[in-house]
């Protein structure tokens, strides 16, 4: 019989594989009798973060809740992939109204829910980054300021990705998509634009925000429950990488999402009552070119005539973030390491 | 018990008698006393329970309505003008989707150029949504209406929309005659969902459907307000036996049975072309008016059958298509097929300008003359029309046409300037 030594930190983040866990301590996931919120059959891409993020987040919401989720979803890939009547993934009382409305219908839900004297029952409304930052904004703001009593999930993958990868408000700069083409002098998305999400959220002083990646799924559902241990409005965001709107391999989702965490790029952290409560810190910080360069819609600053200049923007965007969230700790190994 | 009350407190307090159990709204006017009083009711605990729910926008204000009825709860909104329109895209998914919620359109312009007064452009712009459409012709009916909407709206599983005239009707103060609370709650049962958000028996609500389904979608949409076409006067007549009052059901002629002329309109108008008429008949005229309540489902039948007698028929609008002209009027001339009718557009009251009795007796004096236009703009100020239009051929950049105007009719800031 051969044995194989265990690499402790073999996926490089620092990650504990739910087999070295004890039973109680693995993810929701990794449960025998853990729901099927979003059931298989559905028709996301290969490789799709979406998908990932949605099914962590919604079993882990029901486990929260012993199974009294009512989910409101935002016209989106979500809503399309997993949906077309007569067929549905969905396991739970399920409403997609419209693309800019789902935290308003959310608000409606739980409304009713409480004229009904229902208690036990509680409401997640999703979004992808469009329906979030963008057309949904107004919803949202006001769902927030309101403090109503839902969980507003954003799946972000930078881009409306349903309807043939366009610019969104979530778009990095110079990232290329069918509105922001990679052609004259500055190829790809403007730099100085977009909206900071979460900031905003905390901004409305709402008692949880937080952020997530499908890099780590055990901090996703940790932050679902977390979430759901609390009243009134609760906002988070996770990014999802987009195999056919990043222009990455099917295959790199999870390490794509790692290594925009582990840049800087994508601050991981929770607060309460817009306070910064916790930050997941950088394990091996990683420059931005290793996130950027496998992802085609990056491609323009590669190449014969790398585009050395806007690498070092984004760069320092990333350098903004560690500072600004404190996401290297004495504790993060060097880049060489 | 009959009271001096404005028509928007009468309208708060028969809603609140229906038991809605989310309320959300977004203020403009002139549905702001309807809401301020809901409001003010849920707020005292006189309506409970009932969440009351100060939204961001119109958009959001039918968003939350359809969150709501989608979890099995009795949803109420109102709005008008630019706030019907700003949620346009949430009313035709509430109809989709099948929610029966009750909304009062206190109806008034769209601009621009803004304009805060009566008149029937904004129901008339969601008049394929798939709502009922229903207009009050004064308080009274208003209020009852509303009783009345939630009971069909939620035996049919369609949004009602309860059309009443802005200021000529919400801030109007006249006696109403408020129903009782046991009559409420004997005339309107409980709300029993076809569709529901329940965790015990999950559905999804809402998703997608390709052209293999969804013209058969839209067909069933249209055969429910069909049968909103039988259910409507027989709700309205079992109102009558409980109330002893006539309010709503399809169309209400008045001395129609012999008239030549029939003038149709929808609204408050109708009072003042009653007047009109009862002067006319004085002198022996033969003159009748067609009320149309029911805007949507469009009562076809019940119209050919009022108006097959007249030789003809005078369609009073307070909204046109631009371009185009009459809309009722165009529903009319379906509904008639009749080549030997007259019929006759007079669109009137645009903007809140008042329909006056004196212009509606020209309107009859040119019909019973045979002298009225196919389609014609009560007491508009055609030399006001023609000089703007020569500014606008003499100077290309002639500024706004409404400031125009508004100089050559002489208004304070002008007589400022000179």
């Amino acid at each position: 019989m051969t044995s194989q030594d265990v690499h402790f930190y073999q996926v490089g983040s620092f990650a504990v594989g739910n087999r070295l866990l004890e039973q109680e301590e693995r993810t929701v996931q990794a449960q025998v009798d853990r729901t099927n919120s979003i059931d298989s059959g559905h028709r996301a891409c290969q490789g799709c973060g979406e998908a990932l993020g949605a099914r962590y987040a919604l079993d882990a919401a029901m486990r929260a809740t012993n199974g009294q989720i009512v989910a409101v979803n935002a016209t989106g890939c979500l809503e399309v992939f997993s949906t077309p009547y007569p067929e549905t993934s969905w396991r739970i009382p399920w409403l997609h109204s419209l693309f800019g409305n789902a935290p308003a219908v959310a608000t409606g839900v739980a409304a009713a829910l409480r004229a009904k004297g229902i208690e036990d029952v509680r409401v997640v409304a999703q979004a992808g980054d469009g329906g979030t930052v963008d057309i949904g904004f107004g919803c949202l703001s006001g769902m927030f300021e309101r403090n109503d009593d839902v969980l507003f999930i954003c799946y972000d993958n930078e881009g409306y990705m349903n309807t043939g990868v366009q610019r969104s408000a979530a778009t990095p700069p110079a990232a290329r998509t069918a509105t922001t083409k990679a052609v004259g002098a500055e190829p790809g998305n403007t730099f100085g634009q977009g909206k900071d999400l979460p900031r905003i959220a905390m901004a409305h002083n709402i008692p949880y925000v937080a952020t997530a990646t499908v890099a780590d799924l055990h901090d996703l559902e940790r932050k679902v429950e977390r979430a759901m241990e609390f009243h009134g409005a609760r906002y988070l965001h996770v990014l999802v990488p987009c195999p056919l709107g990043w222009g990455s391999a099917s295959n790199e989702t999870i390490h794509i999402a790692r290594l925009a965490k582990e840049s800087g790029l994508f601050p991981v952290f929770e607060a309460e009552d817009g306070v910064v409560r916790s930050v997941s810190p950088i394990r091996r910080r990683v420059p931005v070119e290793e996130y950027l360069k496998l992802q085609r819609r990056f491609a323009h600053l590669f190449g014969p005539h790398p585009r050395l200049d806007v690498i070092a923007r984004i760069q320092s965007m990333a350098d903004a973030n560690i500072e600004r969230y404190g996401l290297v700790s004495p504790e993060s190994l060097e880049e060489s390491s | 018990m009959l009271r001096q009350i404005e028509g928007s407190r009468a309208i708060a307090e028969t809603v609140a008698l229906c038991r809605p159990e989310v309320v959300c709204a977004y203020p403009i006017s002139p549905q702001t006393h309807i809401i301020e009083a809901v409001g003010e009711l849920v707020k005292a605990g006189t309506l409970t329970p009932c969440e009351f729910i100060n939204v961001e926008s119109e958009f959001a204000a039918m968003s939350v309505a359809i969150g709501a009825s989608a979890t099995g709860a009795r949803a109420y909104t109102a709005t008008s003008s630019q706030g019907l329109l700003f949620m346009m895209e949430a009313v035709y998914n509430a109809a989709g989707l099948g929610l029966p919620i009750v909304m009062t359109l206190a109806n008034r312009a769209i601009g621009a150029p803004i304009n805060i007064w009566n008149d029937h452009s904004d129901a008339m712009a969601v008049r394929d949504s798939g709502w009922i459409q229903l207009f009050a012709e004064s308080n009274q009916e208003a209020a009852d209406l509303h009783v009345q909407a939630f009971r069909l709206a939620e035996e049919l599983s369609i949004p009602v929309m309860v059309c009443v005239d802005g200021f000529i009707l919400t801030h109007a103060v006249e006696g109403v005659d408020l129903l009782e609370q046991s009559f409420v709650d004997a005339f309107l049962p409980p709300y029993e969902p076809r569709q529901v958000l329940d965790t015990n028996a999950p559905v999804s609500i809402g998703a997608m459907v390709g052209p293999e389904a969804f013209e058969e979608v839209r067909y069933l949409a249209h055969l429910r307000q069909l049968d909103a076409l039988e259910r409507i006067p027989e709700i309205a007549q079992e109102f009558f036996e409980a109330s002893g009052r006539d309010s709503g059901g399809l169309v209400r002629p008045y001395r129609t049975d012999d008239a030549e002329v029939i003038v149709v309109a929808m609204g408050s108008v109708l009072g003042t072309l009653k007047d009109a008429v009862d002067l006319r008949r004085d002198l022996g005229e033969r003159v009748g008016v067609l009320g149309v309540t029911s805007f949507r489902p469009f009562p076809s039948e019940a119209i050919r059958d009022a108006l097959k007698h007249a030789r003809q028929v005078v369609v009073i609008e307070k909204a046109f298509s631009i371009g185009a002209g009459g809309v009722l009027s165009s529903d009319i001339a379906i509904a008639m097929h009749r080549e030997e009718t007259l019929l006759r557009t007079v669109v009137a009251g645009l903007g809140g300008r008042a329909i006056t009795r004196r212009s509606l007796e020209k309107v009859l004096d040119d019909a019973s003359d045979n002298e009225l236009a196919p389609l014609t703009f009560l007491d508009l100020d055609h030399d006001a029309v023609d000089r703007e239009r020569a500014r606008m051929q003499a100077t290309r950049r002639s500024g706004p046409s409404a400031e125009n105007l508004l100089r050559d009719r002489g208004t304070v800031s002008q007589k400022a300037d000179a």
